[in-house]
């Protein structure tokens, strides 16, 4: 493209004022968004940073100190549990989808549109669904267990896509070569597909952490809202997320509910970093200069 | 044995696969065996559009609440959609490539930021802010309204539709960009009167999408909408949600209110899934252009 000098621009805006108010306007959305995001950022940290007491990490919640540790704890063991459960459902079904599917096949159809919809169902239908399939039907109750289930069946269509993005990335010469030194289906699929897929579902299951550690609305009638963590997967607990509800809903603990939002925000924009970082590295690996 | 390993492995991730079928299956089923009955208990009509709701008294009627998202994702949508484009235009078509990475991460961290945080941003921000512009006015209401929770959700489609819109503009062949700018036009005029256009399917796409998450958030909206369960009665007054009616009632509904709610959710996951539709109809189109 040809370079033109500021002063030139500015020339050529002032002959046409119609583009002038839209560069102006593109101009003013862009700051408006970024201005949003850092507002609400710093906004949070500035009133919760010094609040982020050591009361607030006390290892028991009690109505004194509306301790975030036991919700830590939980969201760390639901992440865990849901992933479990998730990942490998999600993984085992790409590689049906890319490298055992036939093309065409109506069922495969069915099975990208099942998936479709999945990921657009709001999480309050999860939630809805949790509690009259898991809570009530099978009878587990408001337990950790339940909201695992709830969790995975809505993280399950991210995991699929971006590892079957992932599969799908992996060169075919790498599956001819497989082979051609004589490795049958399953072989190939194991010792050289998946592990160069790995970096790109590592990405995609990072995401998911991220969706998990944020959720509510799926949680309050799944796993419940107990403040403390449960002896086993069968009893109840609440979430992170699920904590900062209850907080800001009472209206009790509002300086509390600001240290939560703070510890709740770092978590995400570190999962969102690393997830990034992850995705850079898988494109700067493959070198074919995409992006 | 070898044979037989393959087979088996084939069929365990034929099953995995299945499970998406599954779900839905399930969910549906569950959903609808629910709520269905109580729908025709009450009466379809009624319950569709009748405009009170007092679970007390067994009138259940959804009406409120269904204007309620419409209104709330429509101020969305007023608010979100243009600033949406214009900052995807931003990002595809004005942005300097030292400082796009940067900007591109903050789109992402805006779409993963939790909806309970924005809920409590907007619960100590947007609501006391409209609450003293209100009182300024003398426009009543308590700061809690369509108008609070428009401009939340405003901002929570806002990664959705830069994301898809930015795609649709950067999917536009560059010579349709160029051939504009050598007959003469500016850089603005090129971007909106051709690649835009061209762009057309992909913006209405995260348009839909984004409608699609306004409808279903939850706690957000339930944090700063007041959540009166009456008719819309003017922007800066209370509204209820269809997703905040099933969240505050179901804790201690029992009875054919439960169900009501259950069948509160079926009428949302209809509208969820005719969103879907939509947009992979409009997908498909996009292909095929």
């Amino acid at each position: 493209m040809n370079k033109q000098t500021i002063g030139q621009k500015l020339r050529a805006y002032r002959r046409r004022p119609g583009s002038l108010i839209l560069m102006l306007l593109v101009m003013l959305s862009a700051v408006a968004t970024f201005a949003v995001l850092l507002f609400l950022i710093a906004y949070i940290l500035i009133k919760g940073l010094p609040h982020l007491t050591p009361d607030l990490f006390a290892l028991k919640y009690t109505s004194e100190n509306a301790s975030l540790m036991p919700a830590l704890l939980n969201t760390i063991g639901m992440t865990a549990l849901s992933l479990v459960i998730a990942v490998p459902l999600g993984i085992f079904a790409a590689i049906f989808l890319v490298e055992y599917a036939k093309r065409g096949n109506k069922f495969v159809e069915i099975i990208r549109l099942t998936t479709e919809t999945l990921s657009g169902i709001p999480s309050i239908v999860y939630g809805l669904f949790g509690l009259l399939f898991f809570v009530t039907t099978l009878g587990w109750g408001y337990s950790l267990l339940a909201g695992a289930f709830t969790l995975a069946i809505m993280i399950l269509p991210l995991i699929i896509r971006t590892t079957e993005e992932a599969l799908k990335s992996v060169p075919d010469s790498f599956r001819e070569g497989s082979f051609g030194l004589g490795a049958g289906k399953l072989r190939t699929v194991f010792c050289v597909v998946l592990p160069s897929a790995v970096p790109g579902i590592l990405a995609g299951v990072i995401l998911a952490v991220g969706r998990i550690v944020g959720e509510t609305a799926a949680l309050i009638y799944t796993a419940g809202t107990v403040p403390a963590v449960p002896k086993s997967v069968m009893g109840s607990g609440r979430t992170l997320a699920v904590h900062m509800y209850n907080l800001s809903s009472e209206g009790l603990y509002m300086d509390q509910a600001y240290a939560t939002a703070v510890v709740l925000l770092v978590l995400v924009v570190g999962i969102n970093c690393l997830s990034g970082y992850i995705a850079k590295k898988i494109t700067k690996g493959n070198g074919n200069g995409e992006n | 044995m070898k044979a037989w390993k393959e087979k088996f492995m084939q069929g365990v991730f034929f099953i995995a696969a299945c499970t998406s079928v599954l779900a839905v299956a399930l969910i549906c089923v569950f959903l609808f065996a629910n709520g269905i009955p109580a729908m025709k208990e009450i009466g379809f009509m009624e319950f569709l559009t009748g405009e009170r709701w007092k679970p007390t008294n067994e009138i259940f009627g959804i009406l409120p609440m269904i204007m309620g998202s419409i209104y709330v994702t429509a101020g969305a949508i007023i608010l979100g959609v243009p600033i949406g484009i214009l900052t995807s235009v931003f990002m595809a078509k004005y942005c300097p490539k030292k400082i796009y990475p940067v900007l591109k991460g903050a789109t992402e961290l805006l779409a993963g930021i939790p909806s309970v945080v924005y809920g409590f941003f907007g619960l100590v921000v947007l609501v006391p802010l409209i609450r003293d512009i209100c009182q300024k006015f003398h426009w009543g209401g308590n700061g809690s309204s369509i108008l609070t929770a428009s401009i939340l959700l405003g901002m929570m489609i806002l990664p959705t539709i830069i994301g898809v819109t930015e795609s649709a503009i950067r999917s536009v062949p560059a010579h349709y960009y160029e051939g504009a700018l050598a007959l003469g036009a500016t850089h603005e005029r090129s971007i909106f009167s051709v690649v835009l256009p061209a762009a057309k399917s992909g913006v209405v796409a995260g348009i839909v999408l984004g409608i699609g998450r306004a409808i279903g958030e939850t706690m957000a909206v339930i944090m700063v909408a007041g959540n009166q369960a009456r008719m819309p009665a003017g922007i800066v007054r209370g509204v209820r949600t269809l997703t905040a009616n099933i969240v505050l009632e179901m804790g201690y509904a029992a009875g054919l209110h439960r169900e009501a709610l259950i069948a509160t959710a079926v009428v949302l996951f209809v509208f969820i899934l005719l969103i879907n539709l939509s947009v992979s109809l409009l997908n498909r189109r996009a292909q095929h252009e």
